[in-house]
């Protein structure tokens, strides 16, 4: 079919993707160790094939997936998104992938399915970081979404990135990817969705519910108690040139986005 | 030979720097070289602090007089370290953003602590020459105390940046730790005496006091 839209960036300066090699060595997945570097170091070991994924809670289609069942015959789709970290960095990735709301609607959530919970793979024998002593976070690692924002056509499920499969350290086989939401949001390596009634506890609101909440949406704000969340770092950057530029509301998916939080103080529901 | 030693330490404190900046000319620092220059430095910083401040207890262990003479260099590498990260904040970090200084220094208690140290390590820089001490006197000593101080702020800096893994920071921490407990009364008696008996017998063999 002629389903097609070329992208023409609202600032080809600044959006432009960030190389490959970037986008692959400098991440975020604590599993892994909680250096920049070390997920592209330590991912290797991490055995992706088969991967099951457990669909259970509020859910007409429970049971256990394989990434293709789950995916059924949709098409991949690639997503051009920002994301940006709640460090206060940001990176343009392409992503490849189907929508979220087209995998939930076919696990056929009941109606008292107000939430979908994600779970991370627990496998410390493959992931260092979780064997850590010193380590704040409770495994596994767990994420959510409100039922309407997993619906929203701009949440995606990632299984690959720059035309490729994903990279371990990216959170293969499977991956959330939400660009209004910090990207811790956007959980890795998905080994169970739950379509539940309340709101789910999600991992680092458990850590640090005064420094990050459940909603976790882009704002520049409403800053983060130890630094501000005004401007980020479009990377890749260089030292004559830091890249530092605003922070849009929503990361600039307000358009998309924000008829979701149309009566909500989001100083309150951070 | 103290000559030696100086000339070592200056070369040994010169290499990470000049390590780092080929990593950047190189683009084998990453995508975000100013944070790769900012950490690499604190963290060289915070290790020549606990360098510094073991040369002391060495000194009573090895009654080699010689510790207490680099230990003014590796002060003044420390506060260098500092100062270049310090550096590095505000002008990868911030984008030279004084604004952004401005309202960090107001609200982010990790600034504020990290900006402590630092006012705190300079003034024991620029008070570290000879002049300073005869015109300080008996309160120079006092003064450089302070160096305590900069340690726990240090440390403090350090671990509210921490997000999710304490194991690094858990280990500077137990060596900062340690060196204070070895600055006790008992603990530097206890020191002074197994320097003692360690350096008696061994009185024939030259000592490097030259």
């Amino acid at each position: 079919d002629t389903h097609w839209q070329a992208i023409t960036p609202e600032n080809p300066e600044l959006d432009k993707v960030a190389p490959f090699r970037d986008a692959t060595h400098y991440n975020n997945f604590y599993e892994f160790g909680s250096d920049k570097s070390d997920p592209a170091e330590h991912a290797g070991q991490l055995v992706t094939e088969p991967w099951s994924i457990k669909v259970d809670g509020e859910a007409g289609k429970p049971g256990q997936y394989s990434v293709p069942e789950l995916l059924s015959s949709d098409r991949l789709e690639e997503r051009i998104y920002r994301l940006r970290c709640v460090e206060a960095w940001s990176m343009v990735i392409p992503w490849l992938g189907v929508p979220l709301a087209d995998v939930i609607k076919r696990l056929e959530p009941t109606g008292n399915a107000k939430y979908v919970r994600f779970e991370t793979l627990e496998r410390p024998a493959q992931m260092p970081g979780q064997r850590s002593r010193f380590g704040l976070i409770d495994w596994p690692y767990q994420e959510g979404l409100r039922l309407d924002e997993a619906m929203n056509p701009l949440a995606f499920l990632a299984v690959g990135m720059y035309g490729r499969v994903l990279p371990n350290q990216n959170g293969a086989p499977i991956r959330l990817v939400v660009p209004w939401k910090y990207g811790f949001k956007s959980i890795k390596s998905i080994v169970r969705i739950s379509l539940v009634e309340d709101q789910p506890e999600t991992s680092w609101h458990q850590l640090a519910p005064n420094e990050y909440g459940f909603y976790a949406n882009v704002n520049p704000s409403v800053d983060h108690p130890r630094w501000s969340q005004a401007t980020e770092r479009r990377l890749p950057n260089s030292l004559f040139h830091p890249n530092v530029i605003d922070t849009r509301m929503f990361n600039g998916y307000g358009e998309q986005v924000a008829y979701l939080y149309r009566d909500m103080d989001l100083g309150k529901y951070y | 030979m103290i000559r030696v030693w100086r000339v070592a330490v200056f070369l040994a404190a010169l290499a990470p720097l000049l390590w780092w900046s080929w990593h950047v000319a190189m683009a084998a620092a990453g995508p975000e070289p100013g944070r790769y220059l900012l950490l690499n430095l604190g963290q060289g910083g915070l290790i020549l602090l606990l360098l510094t401040l073991s040369l002391t207890p060495l000194t009573r262990l090895t009654r080699w007089k010689g510790f207490s003479v680099i230990r003014r260099q590796l002060g003044l590498w420390t506060c260098s370290y500092g100062v270049l990260h310090l550096s590095c904040y505000l002008l990868f970090i911030l984008g030279l953003d004084w604004s952004a200084l401005g309202a960090d220094l107001s609200r982010r208690p990790y600034i504020i602590v990290g900006a402590l140290a630092l006012i705190i390590l300079i003034t024991l820089a620029i008070t570290s020459n000879r002049f300073a001490m005869k015109r300080l006197g008996r309160r120079w000593k006092s003064l450089h105390r302070f160096v305590y101080v900069a340690l726990a702020l240090v440390l403090l800096h350090f671990l509210w940046i921490v997000r999710a893994d304490l194991t690094q920071w858990s280990g500077y921490a137990l060596a900062g730790g340690a060196l204070m407990l070895l600055r006790l009364p008992p603990a530097a008696r206890a020191l002074s005496r197994l320097g003692r008996r360690i350096s008696t017998p061994r009185k024939g063999s030259g000592h490097l006091e030259s």
